[in-house]
């Protein structure tokens, strides 16, 4: 596997709208069968360099190539290689679940059967009712189902569970779990830092275009930003924080010298948000909400 | 949830789908390009009847494209039917009667609807809300696109103009014409005016800036257009200087040539030229079609890049 290209490769990216520089060289690699996640706040670029690699807009410069094709050259073969879920969109829907699916079916050479797609999005019970009847949530997974039914080799995937409840959200993670267990290589942006954690392999994250960070998802944003925050209040009232490899040594020497229970405690291992959140802001993350053990009376203002 | 296929075979897969139409491979053999047009052919059959289900259940489509012409004379029958014929003697005797001499108008503006005002308002819906973006993500060829709109097109213009008829002769009693030469006309200028209006339609989707503005930027000149083509108004009463400027768009050709087949011979006397000028109808319309070709070939975008 080593040896087999990359299935997107992506060098020294840019792309102007007139004087507005929305993409300034961005460059990173996707292997084959890896979920790639792209992270960054609205307007970013993420959009824009997406749009750039499924052959939608052209590049200003750079090179670019998806699975060994120039997507500015990018004929139908090379589509019908494609899934992409583009962001949510206001279609009318006069036809149903199953018809929109057949439809689409027929224009793939090799697609998946539609009952099998129907399932493995969870949409079974709606098969036969009209798209513009349906929920925000079952609208987006239709768009989910329509970016698979052509069995893709490479899946963009852009804010998939955009209006998804949580049960939805994880019937979800299962399916592109299956996907990626198929070789299906995946392209991924998300506004879920959980999501991302759950399901991607790298993550890149873009800010003003550019690309600011890449690599494991568990190493992302560096060693320091992983290093845990303990939080507490002291005798005098003062809001005290520390981070430290040993939490559970320092809470103890804090037991140990206020003689009680401090105020406030809180012990933060920084999640992927926080630690996305510090990069975005161009500095290590300063304290976090979430893995809080015990957190007594989460602050407000514990992000700021 | 049930487990999707496996998908060992995905590496010949897709060095099987690699070589489907559209890929730019230099060396597609004939056999290939041959297949590659048939699936065109196929897909493009499968829009149409994708299409056509969609424009049937689509209410403004149906009751604005379809239904208006029925409306149309329907009106204009109640309104004038009691006034007497139309091209009567003096002492009010022969002639024919108002819904015989509207129902060629109608055929036509039927044409204009199902071509020009359907598919500019339905292209640049789909441009707005995300249907051709999509598209343009799947190996959908542009031309099996096409095919689906203007098979669609004939579909809901041929069912229309049956219908139309059907309800003519046998709700109004109109009496049609007999002679098969009659009809082997109306054929023709049937077809060749509704793929031109659909050509038209498909070039005039490109006008509105948006999905939401189509319906305002199109319905007035479809409208302007009946009006000045004798659709609604007796044609041979307008203007000299009106008629001219009908004479160069479509319309006025189609409504012309429609009149030929279900007028009797006598009314040619009120056309412009005293004849129904088949020869000048196909000219006028084969110029038209060369025109929604270009422009549609010319203004089609799965998307707007780069705005």
């Amino acid at each position: 596997m080593e040896l087999s290209p990359p299935v997107v490769r992506v060098r020294d990216l840019h792309k102007s709208y007139g004087d507005f520089n929305a993409v300034r060289g961005i460059s990173f690699d996707i292997e084959a069968g890896e979920t790639f996640a792209l992270l960054g706040p609205n307007g970013a670029g993420k959009s824009t360099a997406i749009e750039i690699l499924e052959g939608y807009r052209d590049r200003t410069s750079g090179e670019v190539s998806v699975l060994g094709v120039d997507p500015q050259r990018g004929g139908l073969g090379w589509k019908s290689r494609l899934g992409i879920v583009l962001q949510s969109s206001g279609e009318s829907g006069n036809v149903t679940v199953t018809e929109q699916l057949t439809h689409f079916a027929g224009l793939y050479p090799r697609p998946r059967r539609v009952a099998e797609v129907i399932e493995a999005v969870g949409l079974e019970p709606k098969a036969k009712t009209r798209i513009s009847k349906l929920s925000g949530g079952q609208r987006r997974r239709v768009d989910v189902a329509l970016g698979i039914i052509g069995r893709p080799e490479l899946l963009f995937l852009d804010e998939p569970t955009t209006g998804f409840d949580p049960e939805a959200r994880h019937q979800f993670w299962d399916l592109v779990r299956r996907l990626k267990a198929e070789g299906t290589t995946i392209l991924l942006t998300t506004h879920y830092l959980d999501e991302a954690a759950q399901l991607g392999d790298r993550a890149g994250v873009i800010n003003d275009g550019r690309l600011i960070d890449i690599g494991a998802i568990g190493e992302i944003g560096g060693a320091d930003a992983r290093v845990p925050l303990v939080r507490w209040r002291d005798a005098s009232g003062t809001l005290q924080e520390k981070r430290t490899q040993e939490p559970a040594r320092l809470v103890a020497e804090l037991a140990a010298a206020s003689g009680g229970e401090p105020g406030n405690l809180e012990v933060i291992r920084p999640s992927l948000e926080d630690i996305y959140l510090g990069l975005v802001r161009g500095s290590r993350p300063a304290s976090g909400t979430t893995d809080a053990a015990d957190a007594l009376g989460n602050d407000a203002e514990v992000l700021a | 949830m049930s487990r999707l296929e496996t998908d060992s075979g995905s590496t010949t897969r897709a060095a099987a789908s690699a070589e489907r139409p559209g890929s730019r491979a230099r060396s597609t053999a004939r056999s290939r390009s041959s297949a590659g047009l048939a699936t065109v052919l196929r897909v493009g059959l499968s829009r149409i009847r994708y299409e056509t289900r969609i424009y049937f259940r689509t209410t403004d489509s149906v009751f604005f494209t379809f239904l208006f012409p029925f409306i149309m004379l329907a009106i204009f029958t109640a309104a004038f039917g009691s006034s007497g014929n139309v091209g009567a003697a003096p002492d009010g005797t022969g002639g024919i009667s108002v819904g015989a001499y509207y129902l060629p108008g109608m055929l036509a503006a039927g044409m204009l609807l199902s071509g020009v005002q359907n598919l500019a308002v339905d292209i640049a819906g789909e441009k707005g809300d995300g249907t051709l973006k999509r598209l343009g993500g799947t190996p959908l060829s542009p031309l099996s696109y096409f095919i689906g709109k203007i098979g669609q097109v004939l579909v809901t213009g041929i069912f229309q103009a049956a219908l139309l008829i059907l309800v003519a002769r046998v709700l109004l009693g109109i009496d049609l014409p007999t002679e098969p030469g009659k009809w082997l006309t109306f054929a023709w200028v049937f077809l060749f005016g509704v793929v031109t209006c659909a050509f038209l339609g498909i070039a005039l989707s490109a006008l509105p800036r948006s999905g939401k503005s189509a319906t305002a930027v199109v319905i007035p000149i479809v409208l302007i257009l009946q009006f000045i083509s004798g659709v609604y108004l007796q044609f041979y009463l307008l203007p000299d200087w009106m008629q001219n400027l009908a004479s160069v768009f479509p319309l006025k050709w189609m409504a012309q040539g429609m009149r030929g087949v279900f007028l009797p011979d006598s009314f040619a006397s009120l056309e412009q030229s005293g004849a129904w000028d088949f020869p000048l109808i196909a000219l006028n319309l084969a110029i038209w079609l060369v025109v929604g070709l270009v422009l549609s070939r010319v203004t089609f975008r799965w998307i707007r890049k780069d705005t």
